[in-house]
């Protein structure tokens, strides 16, 4: 059985499945959309989760956020179900793929046999979308590859159940509910104040304030655990930021064509400009990546270069806080 | 980043011919997208992880070989898990995991508890308890 479902690669895998999942349901919304409407930029620093061995510094909110309040702001409904054993969870994604609903799952990366052995790491937050089955596989459109792909019936079970931190419990989810007409606009604003709260949160942890409190966590570094330490948690630091579309640079990006998307909706040129300004903000992201490998990789040993990476992301930081403070007051009068 | 400053290094990607998409400005200033083969920050980063993985799997190892560790540390390490990953794995509670890293709490498992690490490793039964570590 097969559905008659397109795929479209995007750059971060919620994101592509929201929209994929959309656009086959007939509503027409780009990635950035999704994205910038389901308030995808965030930044958390919680320096008592160890990830990989090395504090958790995340970029994104917390997995099936985007789509829920992508969901809300659009008023369509999306149902979302988690199973204890694998057989009902089989028997509800074949139920669905025999109505003709693609369905969006939430995986682990680490049995993902279509991925390099390299990306393969206990990750449980990845997402796809089962377009149908053949009596050994079933038809798989993971949105940050560039075309379809399977995985057996044997491979999808360890997936969809894999454990550890965020175990996805083979949450399936698809819309099942669209409304006749949408209200972009509103829509758009609610998603852009909700991220410019976000990002100037009153909170040392959270957005800005949460970067700048990561920059002052470098420099202490290196003289509290010792420089190898301190590169490892650099260059998890480099892998949460960039990796396959998520986090510093990337989502810059994406934040970036969204408000320029958005500027043409609301009809307002002071987006657009500020779409500029994100695209800037981004660059430096990547310049500070850029620095931050050199760091790791000559495993240079001086304190110095740690003190200078840690004034980089401070001032992405102050810029950041200046940047959210202009748009939220360009958002105001909606 | 400009369309035409998207990197294309050659990766961690480039080697399975998979490529990212990602977003950038084109000559009139709009986004578009385009495809990535890699970048080199990204491709160091992961290096220096798996270096890392790699390095404590070898730690593991000679720990087993000195009689200071079990098997299922050194199966752990080389499954890129940690403790907390591997307890929810087993469905054993944290401690009782940490436990079992002992070489004398290890020879005491019975069959069932040991099936269950060795089905989280994919490995058989009798390869966890005749574990070799040279």
């Amino acid at each position: 059985m097969e559905t008659n479902f397109t795929h479209h690669q995007s750059a971060h895998c919620e994101n592509g499945v929201a929209s994929n999942l959309l656009k086959h349901s007939g509503i027409n919304i780009s990635e950035p959309m999704v994205f910038g409407i389901g308030s995808g930029l965030f930044f958390v620093y919680l320096p008592f989760v160890k990830v990989n061995h090395a504090p958790a510094i995340s970029y994104r909110p917390l997995p099936g956020q985007i789509f829920n309040k992508l969901a809300k702001r659009l008023g369509l409904k999306i149902k979302r179900q988690k199973f204890s054993s694998i057989a009902n969870a089989n028997k509800a994604l074949d139920e669905n793929l025999k109505n003709n609903i693609p369905s969006g799952l939430q995986v682990g990366v680490y049995n993902l046999t279509y991925f390099p052995d390299e990306y393969r790491f206990h990750f449980n937050a990845h997402n796809l979308v089962v377009y149908g089955k053949t009596d050994t596989d079933y038809l798989i459109s993971d949105p940050v590859m560039e075309n379809v792909t399977t995985l057996t019936h044997e491979e999808l079970n360890k997936v969809r159940f894999a454990k550890g931190a965020f175990a996805p419990r083979g949450q399936i989810y698809y819309p099942i509910q669209i409304p006749k007409t949408i209200d972009l606009k509103s829509a758009i604003v609610k998603g852009i104040k909700n991220t410019c709260r976000d990002m100037l949160a009153p909170v040392p942890i959270v957005g800005v304030r949460g970067i700048r409190f990561v920059a002052k966590q470098i420099r202490k570094w290196p003289k509290k655990h010792g420089t190898k330490i301190a590169n490892h948690y650099l260059a998890q630091l480099v892998r949460m930021q960039e990796e396959i579309g998520t986090g510093g640079g990337g989502f810059r990006f994406i934040y970036a064509a969204f408000l320029q998307e958005a500027s043409g909706i609301l009809e307002n040129d002071q987006l657009r400009e500020l779409s500029l300004k994100m695209t800037v903000i981004g660059d430096l992201w990547r310049d500070f990546a850029v620095n931050a490998s050199r760091v790791y990789k000559n495993r240079s040993t001086q304190e110095d270069v740690y003190n200078t990476l840690a004034d980089e992301l401070a001032a992405i930081a102050d810029k950041e806080e200046i940047f959210f403070k202009k748009l939220r007051n360009v958002i105001k009068v909606y | 980043m400009k369309k035409e400053e998207v990197p294309q290094d050659k990766g961690n990607l480039s080697k399975s011919n998979m490529k990212e998409l990602v977003y950038a400005i084109d000559e009139k200033g709009d986004y578009t997208t385009a495809l990535s083969s890699g970048w080199e920050p990204k491709s160091i980063a992961l290096s220096n992880s798996i270096a890392e993985i790699n390095e404590r799997i070898e730690t593991a190892l000679c720990q087993v070989k000195a009689g200071q560790a079990s098997p299922i540390l050194y199966f752990m390490e080389l499954n890129k898990m940690d403790t907390q990953i591997l307890a929810s794995y087993v469905g054993i509670w944290k401690w009782r995991v940490k436990r079992h890293y002992r070489p004398n709490v290890f020879k005491r498992l019975t069959d069932k508890i040991l099936q269950k690490y060795a089905d989280t490793f994919g490995i058989p039964l009798t390869k966890l308890k005749n574990f070799n570590a040279d």
